[in-house]
């Protein structure tokens, strides 16, 4: 018998009393795979537009991200080479295959270098474009894929990333709810990551220090609002 | 992971005589305890939230057998691998035939618990495998060639000095003039150094806080980034989880996450909380080519249906241990294995036997902290008072301690008896103590009150204070 059959035999067997019907367990089962009820969702993220934002930036800046807001996506890479710039950082980031980045006007903002693709290790700076935001714990939510590259948001020194207003939702609940609309019900893009802040650990004596592996800081760029 | 809970005993023992060791437990208490609290006040809904938590993990284990075939039909329809380990000799076997397969001669990994359980690491060793442990804490108990002593904070046991000593040791290559003073300067040589080993790694190992039957999907929660960059620049990425970290859909992982990170860290969420389903797809430029899940077994499915049912649904935040005055005083290591603290106390007997393991329900002081703070509102006193109950019963007891209890229970069962018995003893104590109203020394008990003040009775049994309140209502 295989390791699979006896597990699952296993269980069977100790889950299932008199009577039980196998059918109507596993409808019970389908059935909350398919609705997927919602639990309790904060009120805290039941805020208007303005506040929201205003509360994702707040909860984003206590976990040591700095934000900042510019009116629309052409502005991006003026800040961002401003960004650059006062951190002492070389003017090169590196960008997906992202339409909404790709169409940036980055020339004006020369001698910007932008360079193209996954990181290989090697870039100080990258530059993300976000699914969504959520209000609540001031996180940023990105998908891999050959527009945002997973290992942009985890080599590079200096992560920025770039969310649209209108993408902030107030709870994580929104934004599962968008995640299905935009890659269908019960499936997934390779990597979802979920980033509140630059990395950080506390193993030597408890003391919080920024920058363990990933980025050592974390630059969110809102655009609109 | 050897097993020296047997000794329980002396290791307690060793453990409050170490000076260094009762100098790093002090970032225990004084570190966890505030931010929990904290974290959760600042959440009017957390006491709710864990109500939920509770009845998610208690659906999820009625059904565990149905949802681990839906989730294990997701992951294979997202292009990647399950496989079924009844024991942690399966568990080895099969993640060294995945790495022998790809020629591995290097491993990452990601901070998982249940490696420790299944002793992974040193099979990799012994089969020319070099496993490197890549969370900050891990990593410096690998260099010290110890166990973790905490579940989420591992190294919590090493003092800073220790962990620069052991830089000097293992990083011969460099400058052995360099100043290692800072927290800071030790952090930035070790992320200098695993930077290059996650490049130079064939497969990547993680654990799992969740595995999403909705999605096919394993989740881990963490802060350093050290899971994701394991889990993306390997060849192969390997997820090694136990039965009952399936969760039915991404809703009720949402909820669960909510009490996760407050009640571990006090933090509102972890820096990265990351979902991953299946291998590199056709278009993505990075990520792994092959995902493996392990499901491993090594004792879950005989718990369910039985007395220690509710500890299935940990899921090792680390709040009860912090909460914990018999861990404060002693750390994790004394409880000689991977898990330690009050979930260790009922968790290791269950995995283990009652034989080795034993002991360790008698490790508390029932004072319910752990119950009154676990997210998922396991009742931690009752179950290791079970424990101690079949351990009594076995006679497995040293005979001091039966002779003990059995007096309690001779006293116990006649209640006029006890009454007169125990206030007796409680004026008498009470007299004896002084004015400071506490014992710092006392006969037949210096075990006791050698490392703690044992307060005196104040002049009351509780069963005499019992009746006065019945009356006066
Ligand atoms: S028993 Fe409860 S408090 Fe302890 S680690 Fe598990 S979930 Fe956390």
């Amino acid at each position: 018998m295989s390791g699979r059959d006896a597990i699952l035999g296993r269980l069977k067997r100790r889950l299932e009393r008199e009577g039980d019907l196998e059918s109507a367990r596993a409808d019970e089962v389908a059935r909350r795979l398919d609705d997927a009820p919602a639990g309790i969702i904060p009120a805290r993220g039941q805020l208007p537009g303005g506040e929201r934002i205003a509360l994702f930036q707040r909860m984003a800046e206590a976990v040591q991200a700095s934000v900042e807001h510019v009116a629309a996506m052409a502005d991006v890479p003026k800040a961002i080479a401003h960004q650059l710039s006062q951190r002492n950082l070389p003017a090169a980031v590196r960008i997906g295959a992202d339409a909404a980045l790709a169409a940036m006007p980055w020339e004006a903002s020369a001698p910007l270098e932008v360079r193209h693709g996954p990181s290989d290790g090697n870039d100080l700076a990258a530059v993300s474009h976000a699914l969504a935001g959520i209000a609540e714990t001031g996180t940023l939510v990105l998908a891999s894929g050959t527009d945002n590259p997973t290992t942009l948001n985890f080599l590079p020194d200096l992560h920025i990333v770039v969310v649209e207003a209108g993408d902030i939702d107030g709870d994580m609940e929104a934004v599962l709810a968008r995640i299905r609309r935009k890659f269908g019900k019960g499936t997934m893009p390779r990597a979802l990551n979920m980033v509140a802040g630059p990395s950080r650990s506390a193993d030597i004596e408890q003391t919080l220090i920024l920058g363990a592996h990933g980025p050592r800081a974390l630059h969110v760029v809102i655009v609109g609002g | 992971m050897q097993m020296r809970s047997p000794r329980f005993r002396e290791n307690a023992r060793e453990a409050l005589d170490n000076a260094q060791l009762q100098r790093a437990l002090t970032n225990v208490e004084t570190n966890f305890v505030g931010k929990r609290k904290a974290a959760a006040d600042a959440l009017p809904e957390f006491e709710a939230l864990r109500d939920k938590a509770r009845d998610i993990k208690n659906h999820t284990l009625e059904h565990l057998d149905l949802y681990l075939k839906a989730y294990e039909k997701k992951v294979i329809e997202a292009g990647g691998h399950v496989h079924w380990a009844e024991t942690a000799e399966d568990a080895r076997r099969i993640v060294l035939g995945i790495c022998k397969r790809v020629n591995a001669k290097t491993v990452t990994k990601g901070k998982s618990i249940v490696s420790e359980e299944i002793g992974l690491n040193e099979h990799l060793s012994a089969n020319g495998i070099q496993p490197v442990e890549t969370d900050l804490g891990e990593y410096i108990i690998q260099l010290r060639g110890e166990a973790p002593s905490h579940i989420i904070a591992p190294a919590v046991h090493v003092n800073k000095s220790e962990v620069e000593t052991e830089f000097r040791r293992a990083h011969t290559h460099l400058d052995p003039n360099r100043n290692l003073e800072e927290p800071e300067t030790l952090l930035n040589e070790a992320r200098a150094i695993l930077r290059q080993k996650y490049f130079d790694a064939e497969v990547g190992i993680t654990g799992a806080n969740f595995l999403i039957a909705e999605t096919g999907s394993s989740v881990i929660v963490t802060n350093e980034g050290n899971g994701d960059l394991t889990q993306t620049l390997g060849k192969v990425h390997i997820v090694l989880a136990t039965l009952e970290k399936v969760t039915p859909t991404l809703e009720d992982v949402s909820q669960i996450l909510r009490v996760l990170a407050r009640s571990a860290t006090g933090q509102d969420t972890s820096v990265y909380t990351t979902f991953s389903t299946g291998p590199r797809r056709p278009e993505d430029p990075d990520g792994p080519e092959e995902y493996h899940v392990v499901l491993i077994d090594n004792g879950r499915s005989s718990m369910l249906g039985g007395d220690y049912q509710d500890m299935l649904r940990c899921i090792r935040c680390g709040a009860c241990m912090n909460h914990c005055p018999v861990y404060h005083a002693i750390g994790g290591h004394a409880y000689g294995w991977v898990y330690p603290g009050p979930m260790g106390a009922v968790l290791t007997p269950s995995l283990t036997s009652i034989d080795e393991a034993g002991h360790l329900p008698n490790a508390s002081t029932f004072c319910g902290r752990c119950e009154s703070v676990c997210p998922m509102r396991i009742p931690l006193p009752k179950m290791m008072r079970h424990w101690r109950t079949r351990e009594f019963e076995r006679h497995l007891q040293p005979a001091s301690t039966r002779f003990g209890l059995g007096l309690w229970a001779f006293f116990a069962r006649r209640p006029a008896l006890y009454r007169a018995a125990t206030g007796l003893m409680v004026r008498t104590l009470g007299l004896f103590s002084g004015k400071r109203g506490r014992f710092a020394s006392m006969p037949f008990a210096s075990g006791w009150t050698k490392y703690r003040d044992l307060p005196a009775p104040e002049g009351k049994t509780f069963q005499q204070m019992w009746a006065e309140r019945k009356d006066a209502a």
